[in-house]
């Protein structure tokens, strides 16, 4: 018998909550709502005695001092509607989950199996709303429809039928376990009905190719022993379709493209991973000879390079972007706590040292009608922030730098990158932290969460575009607690040497991850019946593919497994042995005795050809918008410093712990306030060391519109002037790039494929070009093609994005520089040239333009500079430095005076130029986006070193800092271009995202 | 040799332990031991042969009861291995024996969610206040100004002048008491220890963000009438050294950061009382 337990606050008692959910009925759905309030309610399915039930309500259900508590009776009162939310049978339900094990404490019995307590919050609502509104209110908000069950009830429903009927939100499914065989032997068309019903992605190629294996009579006879047919099974069918998703396998990337460029010059690139990225990696390391800190690259879950001669850095950066459409705060939170199991699962595995963000969003303020399906960009912002900071907060990881970008493009799928670094012994009993490898023999084992139907088919879903039917169980939810366990158990394991080889279990779940491990020793056995489960009911493909989270799998030697075992069930995480590698060349897959897939591992990995790309290289022109000269350019400032792109993202910053772990040397923000916005973080993992590890990010997708060969230059440059500026140093510094485009694959859907493929390809080019000048050695990355929505008659691609973070260290966090004016009377320097190039610019994006000048990256003479102001922080000459970027000199002098809280007085005559004269203007010099340059302030008795360090550069003084609260900038004709208090500077910077 | 040991609690959602225990060993004690509660549960590690105990910063079981409920029920409710002890048997020995405890942020949730603060007439299982979720609705990571009552029994912040500055970093940091009655003993007997403030150290404040959260008060710590107990919401550990101050690169700041007095007292209080 179940029964409920309500915890309702005290009168008198604020409901925080539920102030913040009326708020936000007010501001999002334009509804006037008198009074919410929250409760909380457990479902308990359990065999609890009258009087344990009341201790359970007493003791951890409820806080004695703000809560009253109630068993089967409700406790509702004062209001016109209730609203009950609470998970679909079979979604993550953390707080549920916390409540049995609280349950079982408490009693000091072991739940039983399938009992179970389910969460939800009922929503008080009070005000003059109709039923219609309140439905809104309900699906625009309290829930997920797609995660998430509601019911509503009037106060004289609730009244008449004494609240809401108990529910317990059990999976009830058929326990009947099943195999199908797939014929294969069916018309194209059919084949390709099997991929699109079955959400395997696999295209007509692919099928065929499948097909032609089962053909074989060599493999026939072989699978005749394991007692299977001429057909494949659908855990055969399932495990491919997983191996070979662009998600795993990046098939663009590994493609042979056909790129012609607009001088119908043509060359075959075989490979754009091998040809740009992995000989980026392979040239500069080549170059660095001795030098060369780069330990291990792209073959892991991360990239590793040298920290010190006794530890090593791990960097991953991830992106969750088709789950976080669907479901933006589980999506999100499953993004962040899933790349945290990447460097937690590279070599024999890593302690997590910090987070790090991008999001890319529509405007949240958003105003017209979207296509269906898709959520509200507000309401993805709400849900993905929220995400990431459960996630991040929870598991102890600080998030030390991010950024929300804005284009109305991404209403079509939002970008979610979520990045980890994290730190490894450079040995590991007696061998290198970043090396594992697996011995024939040694046992399977997977440990953490339990698996479910979640996450089934996130590989392949993502390989598409998104469109009304995509699937529910695409999305997961992410359990930060059951993970950070299963870390603090598995750290301790890997000291003591009771595992070999650790990987983690993301997309393509099991599928993915034993499949990627048998193919370090050369093949596995595994029985899908022992993997624990969530609930019965789980088929053999859907135990080998789910993404059910917070999983990683194991190879423990047989001498080991006892100690390992008993480790675990000590430390509460669920480690379950599921078979052996082996090395016969197979991935064989049982359930119970019976075989259900049997695989050859060269089959798997390397039976797919290259897929054949088109691209054509024809560049766009856009409107050259003629700029007229204003005199006074104080107004486009404010407008410009209150932009989505360039305003201050505090309100969101400050719900991230960016400071647990103790290392934190600079901040996401700088200044007298606390309130300027850092170029870059720098933290201290060691915290007996002054050792710094430095990071920073680059991202300018708006120059996708006019050539994303620049675009991405200027995204590296942007990561590593970023990186510079705080402190970071050359000698020790490396990439990581994270491609998001939309689908690039010519087809009747996407007619301009070979436009969007050259695109990619030049990205490539440039990536490679500028990397080889800054000495950057590109360690790990990660590709995401297919960000496009498309309903049959509304397509949105996103604008092809390149993330660029860099990582890297300084020797000494002590000489670290912020972005803040530090006092009157320091001389202000510009680092670097200006040129006409507001081509894709912030500037010319408020009146909604693009232009053609693009910047251009002179990445030689920038390198130069770099290393020679790295000189000059090392001297401690440097009071304060900046970056320039959107928004240009305008933009980072306002904020670095209203961040240092001193007056700044330039003179635009003095500011270096490049390029012809004509361009040359107050508009231009305030606003154009150059690359490599930085805002600089030297103490006068400095002025000399600086000087003398910088000789041989561009650089030029433009002016100095004063005492009083205004920034003055005079124009070329020598009037006043620019003049504002700095209050009003920082008001307009500020009051953008204020109350998100 | 007699030595001063500290020790620091982790698992199930700790996060903070690596510079807790930092914290200790700069402050002077002796030994400092991180312990998983596993190891704690299994009767690998006793309470009773340490001085001093941090609970300190982290999301217990996610904060999915409320913050630190999961935890306070388990320490409550489990049994060590291998013995009929329970382990909050443990704790109360602990506080018995005149041993020091130091709860941050989610520890001193712990605290009081235990009944551990304000600990009136000895009795240390009985909860009479609680942190809630701050009124702004929302996680804050913000550096705060905290008044130190000069009056208060801690032994902690002894010798503290008239404030420090710290971070905080919580949802969940509302300070409230079950009743009037309750709040007049803890003003008269300067059990709140800080309280957030202006700049200057002046005034207490209710305004937001100089008070992040809204508490009754002001308040942001409390200590039981010995004084040996105590929690607090901002993080001392995060402000040991000068680079960890938000402003460091433009203030000239002393090479110790404002948290470390707390960890000097205890060791020193260790040296002198307990070992």
């Amino acid at each position: 018998m179940a029964n409920r337990i309500e915890a309702a606050l005290k009168p008198g008692v604020r409901d925080a909550q539920g102030e913040r959910i009326k708020r936000e009925i007010e501001h999002f759905l334009h509804l006037e709502v008198e009074e919410v309030r929250t409760l909380d309610v457990y479902t308990l399915d359990t065999a609890l005695s009258g009087e344990e039930l009341e201790l359970a309500a007493s003791g951890p259900f409820s806080d004695p001092v703000i809560q009253v508590w109630s068993i089967d009776r409700p406790l509702a009162a004062g209001f016109d509607f209730a609203v009950e939310v609470g998970f679909r049978p079979g979604v993550t339900d953390n707080v549920g989950r916390t409540a049995r094990e609280a349950v079982a404490y408490l009693t000091g019995r072991a739940c039983a199996e399938g009992d179970g307590v389910y969460y939800s919050v009922q929503y008080l609502l009070k005000g003059h709303l109709s039923a219609a509104d309140v439905e809104k209110i309900a699906t625009g908000l309290l829930c997920n429809t797609l995660i998430q069950r509601y019911s509503i009830l009037s106060a004289a429903d609730f009244a008449a039928k004494g609240g809401f009927p108990l529910a317990v939100p059990k999976v009830s499914g058929e326990t009947k376990v099943e195999v199908r065989e797939i014929d294969l032997e069916v018309s194209d068309d059919e084949l390709m009905r099997i991929s699109k019903d079955g959400v395997l992605a696999l295209t007509l190629d692919e099928m065929q190719i499948i097909q032609a294996h089962y053909r074989d009579s060599k493999i026939l006879v072989e699978r005749k022993k394991f007692g299977l047919g001429a057909k494949p099974t659908d855990v055969e069918l399932e495990c491919l379709a997983q191996t070979w998703s662009e998600h795993c396998k990046h098939k663009i990337f590994a493609g042979t493209v056909q790129y012609e460029d607009e001088n119908g010059n043509k060359q075959e690139i075989k490979s754009l991973f091998k040809s740009f990225i992995q000989r980026t990696t392979k040239d500069v390391r080549e170059r660095m000879g001795d030098k060369d800190f780069c330990l291990s690259v792209f073959k892991d879950n991360a990239g590793v390079i040298k920290f010190n001669e006794k530890h090593s850095l791990v960097f991953k950066v991830e992106t969750h972007n088709s789950p976080s459409a669907l479901d933006p705060y589980g999506g999100a939170l499953t993004g962040i706590v899933g790349v945290n199991r990447d460097p937690f699962g590279t070599g024999q595995g890593a302690k997590l040292i910090f987070n790090t963000d991008v999001f890319c969003f529509a405007d949240p303020f958003y105003a017209k009608p979207l296509p269906s399906r898709l959520l509200h960009p507000r309401r993805i912002y709400e849900g993905v922030v929220e995400g990431v900071e459960h996630g991040g907060n929870k598991s102890g990881i600080p998030t030390v730098n991010g950024s929300l970008v804005f284009d109305e493009r991404y209403a079509g799928k939002p970008l979610v990158f979520c990045g980890t670094a994290g730190m490894m012994p450079a040995v590991v009993n007696g061998q290198p932290g970043h090396d594992k490898y697996i011995k024939p023999g040694d046992i399977i084992v997977m440990t953490g969460g339990r698996i479910g139907k979640d996450g089934i088919h996130g590989a392949t879903f993502s390989s598409e575009e998104l469109n009304e039917n995509s699937p529910v169980t695409a999305v997961q939810i992410g359990d930060p607690i059951t993970q950070k366990r299963m870390f603090d158990f598995l750290i301790r394991a890997r000291d003591k040497g009771l595992y070999r080889f650790i990987t983690d279990n993301g997309a393509g779940g099991l599928s993915s991850s034993i499949g990627e491990m048998a193919g370090e020793c050369g093949g596995c056995r595994m029985d899908l019946a022992k993997a624990p489960l969530k609930y019965p009911g789980l088929n053999p493909w859907e135990i080998l593919i789910s993404e059910a989270q917070e999983r990683m799998s194991l190879a423990v030697p047989p001498e080991q497994i006892d100690e390992f075992l008993a480790m675990a069930v000590r430390f509460g995480v669920e480690a379950t042995v599921l078979g052996e590698f082996t090395d016969n060349g197979v991935f064989h897959m049982l359930y119970g005795e019976k075989t259900v897939a049997w695989l050859p591992m060269e089959f798997m990995h390397e039976g797919l050809p290259p897929m054949q790309l088109p691209a054509k290289w024809t560049p766009p022109h856009n409107h050259e918008p003629l700029l007229e000269e204003k005199g006074d350019y104080t107004a486009d400032l404010k407008q410009l410093l209150s932009a989505l792109n360039i305003c201050s993202k505090e309100s969101v910053v400050r719900r991230y712990d960016h400071e647990v772990q103790g290392g934190s040397v600079v901040k996401p923000f700088s200044g007298v306030a606390n309130d300027g916005p850092s170029d870059a973080a720098v933290v201290r993992p060691i915290l007996e060391s002054f050792e710094g590890v430095v990071t920073a990010h680059g991202i300018c997708p708006r120059y996708s519109d006019i050539d994303t060969y620049h675009m991405t230059a200027n995204a590296v440059d942007e990561a590593l002037r970023n990186y510079v500026a705080v402190g970071g140093s050359l000698d020790l510094v490396a990439g990581l790039d994270n491609f998001c485009w939309c689908d690039p694959v010519q087809s009747e859907k996407t007619p301009d494929g070979a436009y969007k493929m050259a695109q990619l390809v030049r990205s490539n080019q440039a990536l490679y070009d500028v990397c080889m000048e800054y000495n950057l050695p590109l360690i790990s990355g990660k590709d995401s093609m297919k960000n496009d929505f498309y309903d049959g008659t509304t397509k949105i691609s996103i604008p092809p994005t390149l993330l660029f973070s860099v990582i890297g260290k300084m020797d000494d966090a002590r000489k670290a520089v912020t972005m803040d004016v530090k006092r009157p009377g320091d001389i202000v320097y510009l680092l670097g040239k200006t040129a006409d190039e507001l081509g894709g610019s912030e500037y010319l994006a408020l009146s909604g333009a693009v232009g053609n000048k693009i910047p251009k990256v002179d990445a030689a003479k920038a390198y130069k500079r770099y290393q020679a102001y790295h000189a000059a922080v090392n001297q401690g000459v440097v009071a304060s430095c900046h970056d320039l970027s959107d928004g240009g000199l305008a933009v980072a002098a306002a904020e670095s005076a209203f961040a240092g809280g001193y007056g700044m007085d330039l003179d635009l005559s003095r500011v270096l130029w490049k390029g012809d004269d004509a361009g040359r203007s107050d508009c231009t010099l305030l606003f154009s986006e150059s690359a490599s340059r930085h805002l600089v302030t030297v103490h006068p008795e400095k002025r000399e070193q600086f000087e003398a360090i910088m000789s041989g550069n561009c650089f030029a003084s433009i002016g100095v800092v004063t005492e009083g609260q205004k920034l003055s900038v005079i124009g070329l004709s020598g009037a006043s271009a620019v003049a504002a208090d700095l209050a009003e500077l920082k008001e307009a910077w500020q009051q953008t995202l204020r109350e998100l | 040799m007699k030595q001063t040991r500290a020790i620091v609690i982790t698992g199930n959602g700790t996060n903070c332990e690596m510079e807790a225990a930092h914290a200790c060993r700069l402050g002077g004690f002796d030994e400092t031991v991180i312990a998983h509660i596993a190891e704690i549960l299994s009767g690998e590690i006793r309470l009773d042969d340490f001085h001093f105990l941090n609970l300190t910063g982290g999301f217990l079981d996610g904060d999915d009861l409320g913050s630190a409920k999961a935890q306070a029920n388990r320490l409550k409710n489990a049994v060590v291995a291998g013995t009929d002890e329970k382990l909050v048997d443990q704790f109360t020995r602990f506080i018995a024996s005149g041993k020091l405890i130091l709860g941050v942020c989610n520890g001193f949730q712990l605290m009081v969610k235990m009944g551990m603060l304000p600990g009136f007439d000895g009795n240390y299982l009985h909860q009479t206040v609680t942190l809630t979720h701050n009124d702004c609705g929302r996680f804050q990571d913000r550096w705060t100004y905290l008044k130190v009552d000069a009056d208060s029994p801690s032994i902690f912040t002894r010798g503290i002048d008239r404030g420090i500055y710290l971070p905080v970093r919580h949802g969940e940091g509302k300070f409230l008491c079950d009743s009037a009655a309750t709040l007049e003993r803890i003003e008269t007997g300067h059990l709140a220890v800080m309280r957030y403030s202006d700049a200057g150290y002046t005034e207490q404040t209710m305004e937001f963000p100089a008070n992040p959260n809204g508490s009754t008060n002001a308040i942001a710590a409390l200590c039981d009438t010995t004084g040996r107990l105590m929690g607090l919401m901002p993080h001392p550990e995060a402000f040991v050294h000068y680079t960890q101050h938000p402003r460091w690169t433009r203030e000239d700041l002393p090479e110790d950061g404002d948290g470390l007095i707390l960890y000097k007292n205890a060791a020193e209080y260790a040296k002198k009382n307990l070992i």
